[in-house]
């Protein structure tokens, strides 16, 4: 019996009736689809635009799209990056009543960047750094919920600018499961996988000539084993040291701060005799500058923009003698006296290029730029003015990228953008 | 190649107190296929992950071969999941989609292309070695997923459900495929599904699972025609046994207007704790069409008749004239009974029919316990 079309949905938005449910997802027309690039997938993966915004739409079999459904809605729940799904349709049948395959519905993350479109013939070896640096994080914390993955890999993993890094998320947990706690056994597991994938994934970059032969991909991969296991033992070994040294409790947390991560609970233990203390975290949560930013601004943004400005802010209270003031108080003024009339001079159709936070962090690479160029402070107002005019308007739309191909995007993102190089860059890259 | 063996192996995953999978004893033979197979919950998928590494073994032990590997990572296990990730790299070849991870193990080029040629073979891909994976069909590109743990050449292969993301129609021909490669390589697999027909039609042995204890390990024959308990009875075997739970009076089980003779040694083996009852089992091939009003027949109501062509099958509940009818119940729910019958005279929907079972072909059970007699 051919049963009706059934989209389960948290807020189903009545828009999603109007795509071709009828007709398999890869024989959707253009008109229905949004031009981005695709990763790799089993399965069939196709973005289309809804209410002014783009999803993307996976066919896969009912009982997987209602369980990875489930799952994303769990990682939300848990505050780990991923991308947020939007519904399961079901009972689909083509207009000849074949049954067609339910698809799973997520929202695109908007300035999300696909590994393929970073990876490029002039990769720059700190690119590939960044990126496998935020998988790394990406996966500790993922492994600190209790999320097995079973497939890590750069396919199945988004990435935003965030400062001079990448932040990334988890956009497929078809093979994942969540766990009470992992054991060392699927840890390790998953980053093996992980390793495996990402060296592939570079392969076949290579093999589609679209990055040098002489990227040492295997030591690209082994690397994100290194800078995984690194911040895992930072975030959860024990540390045991005599009873006069208990500076290093507050040492370990400041570390830990500085990694981007609060200690919500921590472990402290002494021996029989008192001689020895022993502490490990037990509850780290990621985003430690993020959530300071907006505990004082209210804005929402990616750790290493927080760092970025909450620098700024602090200089802003050196530079305005307010040091003694209530850090709330002297944070309204940065907001509305700084970063608000920063971001707001950005004209209305450059607006999709980078994410407001993103821009704020390149004027503050511009106007040292700039500084060191005139060997004066160059103020805030002229650096925006020179920022718009010389180098923003040259930058890709990034909020979703159209029709991209690995060289697209500029590649670089921690290099502060000097006019001339900006320049001619973009200029190559529009070709 | 080797053997697998679980000793005692248990998981008792933290904050529960019921174990996942409590003290499994199973050794599984070099070269064997086996499944293991149960619904939902029953341990299947952590018994084949503690082998894997990924599940901490709580106590007891897992060997392969003679190694203990109960504390080893699961990348020094020297097994393969298979079709984990089969997303296959569109710039490279299938030799290159096949290969890679030995390449990144720092195998010889040579060596790998050895390797790759020797599984292409088996797989039925030779001549598709040097295209890229745009030019494969969707059984194509799920051989050459196989492919990529072939080449490792490791001593175990593992599988978990990995039928459940494809439709009807490729399940059924991958199924084929899996369990004929197997065949052909020799490598000892282990298999999880909760589909006991991919159970039977694959597997060398099926072990079947409940509630994290092993209820039984046999060929899909043995477990067909010797099922251990009432849950193995019920669990094995499409369209599911006919199951019920009768009194027993004057050596036979009174089945309402029904009397089924027992054989003697049924009777002398009941215990205190079945209560005078007897759980028996019939196949819906163990029931004979008889004329209305043969004694001992038991009555049923027409509701489905199911044609296979080769067979068909009524689906039917038994009517009023039959006391104790809720006792009965089979794959189609309570009350309700299945019977195989000639596809050449199928009664009509609605019509009433009587069955009678053939004695020798009982299954029995204790009422108390389920276990087999």
């Amino acid at each position: 019996m051919a049963q009706s079309l059934q989209i389960t949905a948290a807020s189903a938005d009545p828009a999603l009736l109007d795509l071709p449910w009828h007709i398999a997802l890869e024989d959707w027309p253009t008109s229905a689809l949004a031009a981005l690039p695709r990763g790799i997938s089993r399965h069939i993966v196709r973005f289309a635009r809804l209410s002014g915004r783009v999803i993307a739409v996976k066919e896969i079999g009912e009982t997987v799209a209602f369980r990875e459904y489930e799952l994303l809605r769990q990682l939300r729940r848990l505050d780990v990056p991923s991308v947020v799904p939007l519904g399961v349709i079901t009972g689909r049948h083509a207009q000849d009543g074949e049954p067609l395959e339910a698809a799973l519905i997520t929202e695109h993350l908007q300035f999300a960047l696909p590994y393929r479109a970073l990876f490029s013939q002039s990769l720059r070896p700190d690119t590939a750094t960044r990126l496998i640096d935020a998988l790394a994080v990406l996966l500790v914390r993922l492994h600190l919920a209790g999320f097995y993955w079973g497939d890590v890999s750069l396919s199945n993993t988004l990435f935003r600018r965030d400062a001079e890094t990448f932040a990334a998320y988890l956009v497929d947990a078809e093979t994942g499961d969540l766990h009470e706690k992992l054991t060392d056994g699927q840890r390790s597991y998953d980053l093996e996988i992980a390793r495996v994938n990402i060296i592939g994934e570079l392969m076949d970059l290579q093999a589609g000539e679209f990055l040098e032969d002489d990227t040492d991909a295997v030591a690209i991969g082994d690397a994100l084993a290194v800078r995984y296991e690194e911040l895992w033992r930072a975030l959860t070994e024990v540390e045991s040291f005599g009873f006069g040294d208990r500076w290093r409790v507050q040492a370990r947390i400041d570390r830990l701060n500085d990694l981007g991560f609060d200690v919500d609970e921590i472990d402290i233990t002494t021996d029989v005799d008192g001689t020895t203390v022993r502490i490990q975290p037990k509850v780290v949560d990621a985003g430690h500058h993020s959530r300071r930013l907006m505990r004082l601004t209210g804005l929402d943004v990616q750790e290493n923009q927080a760092r970025r400005l909450l620098n700024d802010l602090d200089e802003y209270r050196a530079a305005t003698d307010r040091q003694r003031e209530d850090e709330a108080f002297v944070a309204h003024d940065w907001l509305t006296e700084v970063f608000e009339p920063a971001v707001r001079a950005v004209p209305r159709d450059l607006r999709g290029k980078l994410e407001p936070a993103q821009v704020f962090h390149e004027l503050l690479d511009h106007r040292w730029y700039l500084s060191q160029q005139q060997h004066r402070d160059v103020p805030m107002d002229e650096t925006v003015a020179s920022y718009l005019s010389t180098i923003l308007p040259l930058r890709p739309d990034e909020q979703a990228i159209l029709g991209g191909l690995p060289g697209d995007i500029r590649d670089e993102t921690g290099a502060i953008p000097s006019v001339e190089d900006a320049a001619v860059k973009d200029a190559v890259a529009q070709d | 190649m080797a053997t697998v063996t679980f000793d005692h192996a248990t998981r008792i995953y933290p904050g529960t107190e019921r174990p996942a999978v409590d003290s499994l004893d199973l050794h599984i033979e070099d070269g064997e296929f086996l499944v293991l197979v149960g619904p939902s919950g029953c341990g299947k998928s952590t018994s084949l992950r503690m082998l894997a590494g990924l599940e901490d073994v709580n106590s007891g032990n897992i060997f392969i071969g003679d190694r203990n590997v109960t504390d080893v990572q699961p990348k020094d296990r020297d097994i393969a999941m298979v079709f984990q990730n089969y997303a296959l790299y569109p710039h490279m070849t299938v030799a290159d989609n096949m290969g890679f991870a030995l390449k990144i193990a720092g195998t010889p080029k040579a060596e790998i292309r050895t390797r790759v040629e020797e599984a292409a073979k088996i797989l039925d891909l030779t001549q598709y070695l040097d295209r890229k994976p745009k030019a494969l069909s969707g059984g194509q590109r799920q051989r050459v997923a196989m492919g990529r743990a072939i080449v490792r050449q490791p001593q175990v292969f593992l599988m978990d459900e990995p039928l459940s993301n494809l439709d009807a129609k490729l399940r059924v021909q991958t199924r084929t495929q899996i369990a004929g490669l197997q065949r052909r390589l020799g490598v000892t697999t282990v298999y999880v599904t909760h589909d006991q027909t991919e159970a039977l039609t694959m597997g060398d042995r099926i072990a079947v699972l409940k509630d994290g204890l092993l209820q039984q390990v046999g060929t899909p024959r043995e477990m067909y025609d010797r099922p251990a308990n009432v849950f193995v009875a019920g669990f094995i075997g499409s369209p599911a046994m006919n199951i019920g739970t009768f009194p027993v009076l004057n050596g036979a089980a009174n089945l309402g207007s029904t009397r089924v003779t027992l054989p003697r040694e049924a009777i002398t083996a009941l215990s205190d704790d079945d209560k005078g009852h007897i759980t028996v089992g019939f196949r819906p091939e163990d029931l004979d069409v008889v004329p209305a009003g043969t004694p001992d027949s038991i009555p049923v109501s027409v509701n489905i008749v199911e044609e296979l062509g080769s067979d068909a099958f009524v689906y039917g509940s038994l009517t009023d004239d039959f006391g104790n009818a809720e006792t009965i119940h089979s794959g189609a729910g309570d009350a309700q009974v299945i019977v195989r019958i000639d596809p050449r005279g199928v009664p009509a929907k609605g019509e009433k029919i009587a069955v009678k079972v053939r004695p020798n072909d009982l299954h029995l059970f204790h009422a108390g316990t389920g276990e087999r007699f």
